[in-house]
């Protein structure tokens, strides 16, 4: 089990507290899908992904960020739990939608990215070494249940 | 991984808009990367990793002026980068997995100092870079 201490937990939910999770979501979606394009071979029925401005214009794109974000608030309401928060969605990125774990430590960066740009100098190392810690215990979570 | 002709452009900019300051811009990220990634201090045991460290900042100045070096040849990444090359073949030895953790790091101290800049398609020709970089330090590891 990952421990957390009071500062760690602090930072993170200071720094949730702060966003919009819709706006974030998507942001982080989007740019996934851009910096990393080999990740769009996931979305093959979300329609015109074929340049950055058609990426963040599109709207099942925002959708779907924000949809991933919210399940990552659920994250930071049980730290104590992650594995068995994400226990089902590990078993649905497994057996229905076949994606490599890998790309969850992806977004996990791009969030961390997207974070910084939000934050600017608010996002200080330890705020930094606190989210990197959290996505990856998140991606590690998600990606339990693969077999 | 290639870099594009507007990749190499974006790069150019992003460098010229970060001038003089580079040098703070490295050091932000090795002291963000010890922060976030502990392992890393493995290959500082020399140094002195406190906040604020004067090796810390004439390290970061070190490898600010490589990545400003490699920037202002961005089609021969691999011909600027030669004697540093050979120097994390034969002497430093950094293992490959860190260049990413200190190219992420890079990133973030961008994107907390000038926002603005990191556009996704600036992010995403920055990040190619920052991998390309990588690769040409340890191309002649073995």
């Amino acid at each position: 089990m990952v421990h957390w201490s009071a500062e760690e937990k602090q930072l993170i939910t200071s720094v949730w507290a702060k966003l919009s999770v819709e706006e974030c979501g998507a942001e982080a979606l989007a740019r996934l899908l851009i910096v990393y394009p080999w990740t769009q071979r996931f979305f093959s029925n979300f329609g015109n992904l074929s340049s950055p401005t058609a990426i963040i214009g599109n709207p099942k794109v925002r959708a779907h960020g924000k949809k991933v974000l919210t399940s990552f608030g659920e994250a930071i309401k049980n730290l104590d739990n992650l594995k068995g928060t994400y226990s089902k969605l590990s078993e649905l990125h497994c057996d229905k939608l076949h994606v490599d774990p890998e790309n969850f430590r992806l977004l996990g960066d791009i969030l961390v990215i997207v974070l910084a740009t939000h934050l600017a100098k608010d996002f200080t190392p330890a705020c930094q070494a606190t989210w990197q810690k959290l996505v990856g215990v998140v991606a590690h979570a998600l990606a339990h249940k693969y077999h | 991984m290639v870099l594009s002709a507007a990749d190499k452009s974006n790069v150019k900019a992003a460098f010229g808009k970060i001038g003089g300051q580079a040098d703070e811009y490295g050091a932000d990220a090795l002291e963000r990367m010890f922060a976030a990634y502990p392992q890393t201090k493995t290959y500082f045991p020399h140094f002195d990793l406190s906040k604020g460290s004067a090796q810390v900042k004439g390290h970061g100045k070190k490898v600010a002026a490589a990545l400003v070096e490699a920037a202002n040849h961005v089609d021969d990444i691999a011909g600027a980068l030669s004697k540093l090359s050979d120097l994390h073949a034969q002497k430093l030895r950094v293992d490959p997995v860190n260049f990413k953790l200190l190219g992420q790091c890079f990133l973030v101290a961008v994107a907390t100092r000038n926002p603005s800049l990191l556009t996704p398609e600036v992010h995403a020709s920055l990040d190619k870079f920052l991998c390309a970089v990588g690769t040409v330090l340890t191309a002649k590891y073995r």
